[in-house]
């Protein structure tokens, strides 16, 4: 079955064709990160003006790159949340216009479904079960994955997502949009140990996140450093290091006492905070101890994709799962709330 | 099969009336009607209203229906298709409401007919909702003269100006361009001294516009709003003239670009 799997729930316009025996044929993005750092953030309005202008084009860059015809597909999946209503809109009508004219079924995916099966793409796919960390400016997720649509939420964050951490503290800094990739390029440079932050809610049991007070260590520090005229280069670098081995340091915590929980020696990490070198680093350390394995998405399916929507798509799809006549988007949409894919009756 | 069928058609729009037919005085433009099977989809306000044009037979539905456009819009399609008995294949061109008026609404419209001929390879008619509108008011009201005007929100109003073709064929002419412009700020149509129809909800800020440009206002209707099958018949309009574009080009019109400011 092949599948066209349209992405467009923020500020990244993605399109992928996954064909269920050969896998991914061809995928395309385009970014509005450039338009948006003008803003310091993602501005609704903006993003869905630009996807609406943006979606063609990328579906017949894909049909190109794949070789294929658009009579060729056999099934369209959609991002139908959670993201930015407007954006997800965008998407939604565009698919079910197009599924409506090709005279084939078309679904609604949920956004972290396709982040959390992302390294299906890759050569050495995991296994079920395994525990997922998703990890990204708007979500911080540890979750128990028994099987596709099969989810609990072990823990999450109670305040800020992580990469919304690092997008604040990059504000802090100066630092341009998105944060985490300049946080992380800064803390390069910095000493360890110059200042130690807290790990945030690891003095304690439990699988839950908390990175307001961890921004709001970050402002303290910086506003002393302002004050004893000490926020030199390196005091920057020191500050973003410290941030960042926190950050990464509490995730890595909470994931090993996750499959600890579980008895699980499977860990996913995606999203796109799960780019993040030192992440992985130090994931790398934590898993080697429980004998665990580690999964990340190609660096380039971290962030937002067309991939993940048509991979996670296609596995429903070829399930007999499709929508019904109309097209939904879901701005808010637990993932615990899916279910395993469902065929429909009259399919 | 598809030539047979269409000769069907043919039959049915002779013995049917056709609506944008009846202005005409020459019957040439009818001709060029012959055989186009268009779609046309609004939801640019409160209103979500699909309309097929066959041939001069116009089949429609309209819904009061807010912030359920993605709900309501496809199994209205669907819906109207099986009516007229075709199937999306048989479709000559998608016509969609380009805008102005609400943001989210117009791309609903944009996007699903991308979509639709993206699929179909089939070209589109972006139409303007405001001159949907002022046909509106000449079908409904018998009006000749028309200022369409949206309630913009933030105090302001998308407004423009039309009247009928003076050569009496069908369609409207356009007298002043549509813009989105404060009440207050508004000037009289150049033209429109008598005899205008004010149509749409813009005109519920008539106490806020200056007293010059209500001069000749004979009749209003704040309560109408754009509907597909006055929007079908401008299309058919455009497609009989070769106004189309690629399904990559059927983007909104806002109108309003001023959306956000820019970071200190």
């Amino acid at each position: 079955m092949r599948v066209l799997g349209i992405e467009s729930s923020c500020d990244e316009t993605g399109v992928a064709l996954y064909d269920t025996e050969s896998g991914l044929l061809a995928d395309a993005l385009f970014s509005q990160i450039d338009m948006h750092a003008a803003y310091g953030g993602v501005v609704p309005e903006l993003a869905s003006r630009d996807h609406v202008r943006r979606l063609l084009p990328l579906i017949q860059q894909v049909l190109d790159d794949a070789g294929m015809h658009r009579t060729d597909l056999d099934a369209i999946a959609y991002t139908a949340g959670p993201g930015l209503v407007g954006a997800l809109m965008v998407g939604a009508s565009t698919a079910h216009g197009m599924a409506r004219a090709l005279n084939i079924p078309v679904l609604g995916v949920h956004h972290m479904e396709g982040h959390l099966l992302a390294p299906m793409l890759e050569d050495n796919p995991p296994a079920f079960p395994f525990v997922a960390l998703l990890v990204s400016g708007g979500h911080t997720q540890l979750v128990q994955v028994e099987g596709i649509g099969q989810y609990t939420l072990m823990g999450e964050s109670v305040d800020d997502a992580a990469g919304e951490a690092f997008d604040k503290v990059a504000k802090m800094l100066d630092l341009p949009y998105p944060g985490g990739p300049s946080v992380s390029a800064l803390a390069a440079s910095g000493a360890p140990g110059r200042f130690r932050f807290p790990r945030p809610m690891t003095d304690r049991p439990g699988l839950d996140f908390s990175f307001s007070g961890l921004k709001t260590h970050t402002m303290t520090t910086l506003k002393a450093l302002v004050r004893d005229n000490a926020l030199d280069e390196q005091a920057r670098a020191d500050v973003a290091r410290a941030f960042e081995e926190a950050v990464v340091d509490t995730l890595a915590i909470k994931c090993r006492r996750a499959l600890k929980a579980t008895g699980y020696r499977r860990l996913v990490v995606a999203g796109g905070v799960s780019a993040n070198k030192r992440l992985r680093d130090s994931l790398g350390n934590a898993l080697h101890a429980l004998s665990a394995e580690v999964f990340y998405p190609h660096p380039r399916f971290c962030t937002d994709n067309g991939a993940m929507i048509a991979l996670a798509g296609a596995l429903r799809l070829s399930q007999g799962e499709h929508d019904t006549g109309t097209m939904h988007t879901t701005p808010r949409w637990p993932l615990d709330t899916l279910q395993a894919p469902r065929a429909h009756e009259d399919s | 099969m598809f030539l047979a069928w269409s000769g069907q058609l043919c039959f049915l729009s002779t013995a049917g009336l056709p609506i944008m037919a009846s202005l005409a005085t020459e019957s040439l433009n009818k001709l060029k009607h012959v055989m186009s099977i268009l779609l046309a989809l609004d939801a640019s306000s409160s209103a979500c209203s699909v309309a097929l044009w066959l041939d001069g037979q116009v089949y429609s539905d309209h819904v009061i229906a807010p912030r359920e456009h993605t709900r309501r819009l496809m199994p209205m399609v669907d819906a109207l298709l099986a009516e007229a008995g075709i199937t999306p294949a048989h479709l000559d061109a998608l016509a969609y409401g380009r805008g102005p008026g609400s943001f989210t609404g117009i791309r609903i419209a944009a996007g699903t007919v991308q979509g639709l001929a993206f699929g179909l390879d089939r070209p589109v008619i972006p139409v303007s909702t405001l001159e949907t509108l002022a046909a509106g008011a000449v079908r409904i009201h018998g009006a000749t003269q028309v200022i369409p005007a949206f309630d913009a929100r933030m105090n302001e109003i998308y407004v423009a100006a039309y009247r009928v073709k003076q050569t009496g064929l069908p369609g409207l002419e356009s007298c002043a361009g549509e813009q989105v412009i404060a009440p207050e700020l508004l000037e009289p149509v150049a033209g429109f001294s008598s005899g205008w129809f004010a149509a749409g909800s813009g005109w519920g800020l008539k106490e806020r516009m200056p007293e010059g440009c209500l001069v000749g206002l004979e009749g209003m209707d704040t309560t109408m709003e754009p509907d597909a099958r006055d929007m079908a018949c401008l299309a058919a309009d455009a497609f009989a003239a070769g106004n189309m574009m690629a399904p990559h080009e059927a983007v909104p019109v806002y109108l309003r670009d001023q959306v956000t400011s820019r970071r200190q």
